[in-house]
């Protein structure tokens, strides 16, 4: 059966200023089903974002792709704007990082939830405002709110504000940039709440893009992990956190206190990412590795099955494999 | 240079701080009262040498005005500060600078904190020219060792370089030892690490936790509980500008009483997929701190509130089912 959305291959390179070029995604490859919760897992600079806003067809002019992204089968990238368009919102929509604070501060909320529906002709008049007022009502904002301006909302409504906008053509796929990153706690866990009774209710496939681990763990079904443009690793989320099979994202698990972990050691990574402007040898991790062997410094580790629904790039497991064969 | 080196090096009784707020000149022509927010309204504490304690809360709880308050940073409308033994709410500010090098705070936010025309060198040796301390090679010397306290080794790979050539790791580091030059008793750590990778911030937080070792009170005010639970000694919970909990860490996130405490750590993303547990979410957001509801201003979104929780402001106490002795929560339900 074909997956809802398939990245196969997607290369992001940015031309720089001065003619070099920076490598921003480098190869990955994921899908996604009907109403599925998957996390995109990384640190800054890592790429995921930038995958996103591939898939969004939102890449500043100085981007050059490579690779597909196929909606229900169809590459959306094939033609550039002129293919990604139709989709965009109306399939694939996405809630950007710092949506919250990137409402018109001169224009009523529920005008600026509406004009989505105007520019996609979904509709007009008072069915337009009806629709804002579902839409508020559903991400738990009273309707009568659609008449105020974004000061008069506190930091978790017009972020449920701007969750509300995304959904205003219906789309199928929800893109989540770092959804509850500038959040308390207790509005992060309403927002995760409403996000995961979105993708529920609406069988809405929901990506999940994070540095925030645990927040995936709670939310997602699947993760991949990335790492200097490339995905690390990939699975399950209960697999990745007991039995992951690349150092970084063990290491990363590690890197964040738990709450009742007591005398457990927490360690940083040492080290920094590679640069991505310049041609990278070798395993990308290889230099902050605590695990790297001889092959690691030289040979780039490919994405290689390791188990069920369970993918790796890493050196070790061919070790695993010799071992156990 | 302490004067009373057996009590605690801060003492904090009823401290209040309040901001007005603008009523406008319609609300002025009006002869409408002036608001004020109470930031942080009557809160006791104390912190020992050694000791790491954190403010634990929300956006608008009132933690950093605590802590901009406990460095006068901010002026406090009521209450007592004192700063080992010697009361410091009234002092002058030419009084209060001998004392202002033995207080430093670090920044959350690492890329505004340092002066970006600044080498490293420079930014580190500042505090020290201010302070009038040391011949220039001695400051030297100080700046190489504050460096390497802050991981920073060897200091002469950093010592000449901006801040844009550094990490944002690396950049709190050198805040770390700008603020850690003067050798401080006290370290007000706001947010230290929230502006970080995830996989940077363990080397920052156990930079403070092993400052402890050498007698250095560390007031770390943080919004995750984890962070808090992992590092600190004491917990100290705040909500609407009071503090509703605390105790020893182990207690207060093992064996919370107060159902905001309660409520906070049930949120809290756990890292195992396997553990989740259904988070105990609070419906609403915090009230803003001008009308804060009467009684225990805990008690419109409280699931365990009474009748009486709306007439009875709540104090401090030791729970009835607190294990330790140093456990308090302010809640009749407890």
């Amino acid at each position: 059966m074909t997956p809802l959305l398939e990245a196969e291959d997607l290369n992001v390179w940015f031309e720089l200023p001065g003619g070099s070029e920076l490598h921003a995604v480098r190869g990955i490859s994921f899908e996604l089903e009907p109403g599925e919760r998957f996390g995109l897992v990384g640190e800054s600079g890592c790429g995921k974002t930038t995958a996103m806003l591939t898939i969004m067809g939102l890449l500043p002019p100085n981007a050059s792709v490579a690779g597909e992204v196929r909606l229900n089968g169809e590459n959306i990238l094939a033609r550039g704007e002129e293919s990604v368009s139709p989709h965009r919102w109306n399939d694939i929509a996405m809630v950007f990082q710092g949506a919250m604070n990137a409402f018109n501060p001169v224009q009523t909320v529920g005008a600026q939830i509406e004009e989505p529906m105007h520019l996609h002709g979904i509709a007009e008049g008072k069915m337009a405002r009806r629709h804002v007022e579902e839409l508020l009502e559903r991400v738990g904002i009273s309707k009568d709110r659609a008449a105020r301006y974004p000061h008069e909302f506190s930091g978790g409504m017009r972020q449920r504000a701007a969750i509300a906008m995304a959904l205003a053509c219906e789309p199928k796929i929800l893109l989540a940039d770092e959804p509850t990153t500038a959040l308390d706690v207790m509005v992060q866990a309403q927002i995760l709440e409403l996000l995961a009774s979105l993708a529920n209710d609406f069988d809405l496939a929901l990506m999940l893009v994070t540095h925030d681990l645990p927040i995936v763990a709670q939310v997602c079904d699947r993760a991949a992990v990335m790492y200097a443009g490339e995905i690390a690793e990939a699975g399950t989320i209960d697999a990745l956190y007991h039995t992951p099979r690349h150092p970084y994202t063990r290491l990363l698990f590690a890197a964040i206190p738990d709450l009742h972990a007591g005398g457990e050691r927490v360690a940083s990574i040492p080290g920094a990412p590679p640069r991505l402007d310049r041609p990278i040898v070798g395993c990308p991790f290889q230099p902050r590795c605590d695990k790297a062997f001889e092959p690691c410094p030289t040979v780039t580790p490919r994405l290689k099955r390791v188990g069920e629904a369970h993918d790796a790039a890493c050196h070790l497991n061919d070790l695993v494999r010799e071992a156990t064969a | 240079m302490s004067t009373n080196g057996s009590g605690p090096l801060l003492e904090v009784e009823g401290l209040v701080a309040r901001y007005p707020i603008g009523r406008g000149l319609v609300g002025a022509l009006r002869r409408e009262p002036t608001l004020s927010v109470r930031a942080v309204d009557g809160i006791s504490f104390s912190l020992n040498r050694g000791e790491m304690l954190a403010l634990v809360g929300e956006s608008g709880c009132g933690k950093t005005s605590t802590a901009q308050s406990v460095l006068r940073l901010i002026e406090t409308d009521g209450g007592s500060i004192r700063f080992d033994g010697q009361e410091i709410t009234g002092l002058s500010a030419s009084a209060l600078r001998p004392l202002r090098r033995r207080m430093q705070i670090v920044y959350q936010d690492p890329y505004e904190s340092l002066d970006p025309r600044f080498r490293v060198g420079a930014t580190i040796e500042e505090p020290l020219e201010v302070h009038g301390i040391g011949s220039r090679s001695e400051r030297q010397a100080e700046v190489r060792q504050a460096l390497e306290v802050a991981g920073l080794t060897p200091p002469d790979l950093y010592i000449d370089r901006y801040p844009h050539e550094l990490s944002g790791g690396q950049r709190q580091r050198v805040a770390i030892a700008a603020s850690l030059v003067l050798h401080p008793e006290l370290l007000v750590a706001d947010e230290p690490v929230s502006m970080l990778d995830v996989s940077v911030r363990a080397g920052i937080l156990s930079i403070l936790d092993g400052l402890r070792d050498n007698g250095l009170a560390v007031l770390m005010i943080t919004h995750d509980l984890s962070t808090a639970a992992h590092y600190a000694d004491r917990i100290a919970v705040m909500y609407l500008g009071r503090i509703v909990e605390e105790g020893p860490t182990h207690e207060v996130i093992e064996n919370p009483q107060h159902p905001y405490t309660r409520a906070l750590l049930s949120v809290v993303p756990k890292r195992d997929p396997r553990d989740r547990s259904v988070p105990q979410i609070l419906r609403g957001e915090t009230p803003n701190s001008i009308h804060i509801p009467s009684g225990c201003r805990f008690h419109p979104r409280c699931p365990i509130a009474i009748a009486e929780c709306k007439t009875v402001d709540p104090e401090l106490r030791r729970p009835a089912a607190s294990t330790d002795p140093a456990h308090r929560a302010a809640c009749i339900r407890v």
